[in-house]
C-alpha cells in the first residue's frame, strides 16, 4: 500500500489547536505540525513529552563548576610539584577553602559558560540544526503566517481530508 | 492563547496581520539602503579607519603615545572600556531579565538591544588588549599550559576575573542572540527567491541552520531561551560587579569602597538604556518600524532611566556621606577634591547629566516625547562617560606623594582610538540594521492578538 502525506494548512493558531485536539481524539496520528511561532499548548495537544533541556543545563553547570574547582586547585593550590607557590597579597594559598572567596567569581563564570554553551550545543544536536543544513519545511509559508499539519495516511484519505476541512483547514495539499 | 487587560496600552499599532509583520521586518533586508544610511555608514567607516591607524600607531610605538604618565597610569583606555561594557548591559537586561518577568514590550526591542550589547562588548574588549602593548600575546591572560614551569595566571586578581567574566558574557550573549535569530533567518530564507536573489537565499539558508518550526523544536527553543535568560541574568550583574572590583579591591582612596558593585551595575543599566534609546529612536524612523517601537516602549525605558538615574545619584551622595562618616581624611580629601579640585568641571558634568537631567522625566510631556528623549539620552551617554573619567582620573591624579601630583591630558591618539571604537560600533550596527531581522518577528507574532491595537478594540 502506498502512503499519502496530507498537508492541512491553517490561518490561525487557535483554529489549529482545536483541530489538533479534535483530530487526535479521532485516533488519527499527526506526524508533525509546523508553525511560524511557538503556539502555547500545542505540545500538550500533540502529546509531546516535556523537554529535558533545563536538566541538561543543570548537569553542564555542575560539570563547569567541578572543572573550575579542579583548575583553580591545580593552578593556585597544588601547583606543578609545588615548585612556585604564589604569595599574593598575603592571601593564604595552602588550602582551597582558605582562599575560596577570591575564587568565587571565576567559579561562577565557568559554571555559566559551561551550562550556556553546552546546553545550546545539545539543543542544536537534538534538533538536527547546523550551519548550512538544507532542510526546509513542506511549505515555505509556515515561517510567515501559515500553520501546517502533516498527516501520513495508509489507503483511504477522504476521512482525514473531511476532518481537516471540518475543523477549519483553509487549504489541503497531497503528496504521494 | 494569552489575554491582556483592556486598559493596557497596545504595543503594536495599526492593523497588523502575521504577514504584515513578516513584510515589515524583511523590508530593510530586501530593499536598498537610502542615502542617509550611506552617509552615516561612510562617516562611521572613516572614524573606524582613523581608529585603526591610531591603534596601529599605539602598537607600533608603545603606550607612551597615549597621555598616560607615572601617576595617572589608567585614563581614557579604561574609561572607554567601562563605558562600552556598561552600554552592553541594557541589551541583556531587556532580553533576559524582562523575559523572566514576562514583559511583552521587550519583544520589539530585544533584538537590537542585544546587538548593541554584543557590538559594545567587542569595543570594550579592544581596550585592555591594546593596553597590553603587545596584543599578539593577549592569549597569556588565559590559563593555558606553558613552557615557563608553573607560571600561571593569578586567580586572586580581579583583572583575571574580568577575563573570565567578559569572555563568558560576550560568548553567552552571542549564543542567546543567535538562537533567537534562527527562526527569523528561516523566515528570510523562505521569503527570498532563488531566482532573484540567489546569493541572499544561500546566505540565509546557511544562517538558518535548517530551521523548520516543528512543534518539538519550538518547545525546546522556548525552554532553551528561558534557561539562557536565567543564566544571563546573574551573569549580567556579575560582569559589571567584577569590572567595579578592578577598582574596589585596590587601596586607592576613592576606589576602595564596598558600594562599587551595585553602583556600577546601576550605572551600566542607566547608560545602556540611554544608548538603546539613542539607537532605536533613529532606527524606528529609518527602517519604518513606528508601529512596533512605539512611544509606549520609550516611556517604559524612560521610567527605567529615571529609576536607575535616581539610584546612581543616591550612590554618589552615599559615597560623599561615607567619606565624611569614615573619618579618614585621605578618603575625605579624595571626594572634596573631586567636587572642588582641578577636575571640578568633569564632576559637575557627571552630576548634571546623570542626576539632574533625568529628573525631567517626572514631567509627562517630556517622558512622552521622542525628541526630548533623544536629547536626554545623549546627555546620559555623555554623563556616564564622565562618571568613569571622574572615578578613574581624579582618584589617581592626587598620588600618595604630593611631588607626584599631576594632571592628565589626552593625546590625539587617545582621542583617535576612542572615536575609532565609536566608528567601529556604528559600522557593525548599521550593517546589522541592513542584513539582520531587526525585530524578533517570531516572538512578536505571539502577542499580536493580545497586545495589537486592532485586537484590543
Amino acid at each position: 500500500m502506498n502512503k499519502t502525506t496530507i498537508y492541512g494548512i491553517f490561518d490561525d493558531e487557535e483554529v489549529l489547536l482545536s483541530s489538533v485536539k479534535e483530530i487526535r481524539s479521532n485516533e488519527i496520528h499527526i506526524k508533525e505540525v509546523y508553525s511560524p511561532f511557538p503556539v502555547h499548548g500545542l505540545d500538550h495537544a500533540l502529546g509531546i513529552k516535556e523537554t529535558r533541556m533545563a536538566i541538561t543545563a543543570f548537569i553542564y553547570g555542575c560539570i563547569g563548576l567541578t572543572f573550575g574547582i579542579a583548575l583553580i586547585y591545580y593552578i593556585m593550590i597544588s601547583g606543578i610539584y609545588k615548585s612556585w607557590p604564589m604569595n599574593i597579597g598575603g592571601k593564604p594559598n595552602w588550602t582551597l577553602y582558605h582562599n575560596l572567596p577570591a575564587f568565587v567569581p571565576v567559579l561562577f563564570e565557568l559554571t555559566v559558560l559551561f551550562a550556556g554553551h553546552l546546553m545550546s550545543i545539545t539543543f542544536f544536536i537534538r534538533c538536527g540544526l547546523f550551519p548550512g543544513n538544507p532542510e526546509v519545511s513542506p511549505d515555505p509559508r509556515t515561517t510567515d503566517d501559515k500553520f501546517l499539519m502533516e498527516i501520513e495516511v495508509d489507503g483511504d484519505i477522504s476521512k482525514v481530508k473531511k476532518m481537516l476541512t471540518k475543523t477549519g483547514a483553509t487549504e489541503i495539499n497531497l503528496k504521494e | 492563547m494569552q489575554r491582556e487587560s483592556e486598559i493596557r496600552d497596545p504595543l503594536i499599532l495599526g492593523k497588523k496581520s502575521y504577514h504584515d509583520i513578516t513584510r515589515d521586518v524583511s523590508r530593510p533586508v530586501e530593499g536598498k539602503a537610502n542615502k542617509y544610511w550611506w552617509a552615516l555608514f561612510s562617516l562611521s567607516l572613516v572614524l573606524f579607519g582613523w581608529g585603526v591607524l591610531c591603534i596601529l600607531y599605539t602598537v607600533g610605538t608603545g603606550i607612551g603615545s597615549w597621555g598616560l604618565n607615572k601617576t595617572i597610569n589608567w585614563a581614557w583606555d579604561i574609561t572607554n572600556f567601562v563605558w562600552w561594557i556598561g552600554i552592553g548591559h541594557a541589551g541583556t537586561l531587556i532580553s533576559a531579565v524582562l523575559l523572566l518577568f514576562r514583559q511583552k514590550w521587550r519583544m520589539a526591542i530585544n533584538r537590537s538591544a542585544e546587538a548593541m550589547t554584543i557590538f559594545g562588548v567587542v569595543q570594550a574588549g579592544l581596550f585592555p588588549v591594546i593596553h597590553m602593548g603587545r596584543p599578539w600575546l593577549a592569549y597569556w591572560v588565559f590559563p593555558i599550559p606553558n613552557q615557563f614551569g608553573s607560571l600561571w595566571v593569578n586567580f586572586n586578581s580581579p583583572l583575571l576575573w574580568d577575563v573570565f567574566a567578559i569572555s563568558t558574557y560576550l560568548t553567552v550573549s552571542t549564543v542567546f542572540w543567535y538562537i533567537g535569530l534562527i527562526p527569523d533567518f528561516a523566515m528570510l530564507r523562505d521569503r527570498m527567491s532563488a531566482k532573484i536573489a540567489p546569493m541572499k537565499k544561500k546566505l540565509y539558508s546557511f544562517l538558518a541552520f535548517g530551521w523548520t518550526g516543528k512543534a518539538k523544536h519550538w518547545q525546546r527553543f522556548e525552554e532553551v531561551s528561558l534557561v539562557l535568560a536565567g543564566l544571563a541574568t546573574p551573569l549580567v550583574f556579575s560582569v559589571h560587579s567584577i569590572v567595579s572590583m578592578d577598582f574596589a579591591t585596590s587601596v586607592i582612596p576613592g576606589w576602595h569602597t564596598t558600594i562599587f558593585p551595585p553602583y556600577f551595575v546601576l550605572g551600566a543599566l542607566f547608560s545602556g538604556f540611554a544608548m538603546v534609546e539613542t539607537l532605536l529612536i533613529i532606527m524606528r524612523k529609518v527602517v519604518n518600524l513606528e508601529s512596533y517601537i512605539t512611544i509606549k516602549h520609550v516611556v517604559y525605558m524612560n521610567v527605567i532611566i529615571l529609576l536607575t538615574g535616581s539610584l546612581v545619584g543616591t550612590a554618589y551622595i552615599t559615597e560623599l556621606f561615607m567619606a565624611w562618616y569614615s573619618g579618614v581624611e585621605y578618603e575625605q580629601y579624595a571626594f572634596i577634591n573631586r567636587a572642588t579640585g582641578p577636575y571640578w568641571w568633569s564632576y559637575a558634568l557627571m552630576m548634571g547629566c546623570n542626576v539632574l537631567t533625568p529628573q525631567l522625566y517626572w514631567i509627562k510631556s517630556i517622558r512622552e516625547s521622542f525628541i526630548a528623549t533623544f536629547v536626554l539620552s545623549i546627555f546620559v551617554n555623555i554623563g556616564m562617560w564622565f562618571e568613569r573619567f571622574v572615578i578613574i582620573v581624579t582618584s589617581l591624579h592626587r598620588d600618595f606623594l604630593p611631588s607626584s601630583w599631576t594632571m592628565f591630558s589626552p593625546t590625539f591618539i587617545d582621542i583617535g582610538v576612542y572615536l575609532g571604537t565609536i566608528g567601529f560600533f556604528f559600522v557593525l550596527f548599521l550593517m546589522y540594521a541592513r542584513t539582520f531581522p531587526v525585530i524578533a518577528q517570531a516572538e512578536l507574532k505571539t502577542i499580536v492578538k493580545s497586545s495589537g491595537s486592532e485586537y484590543k478594540k
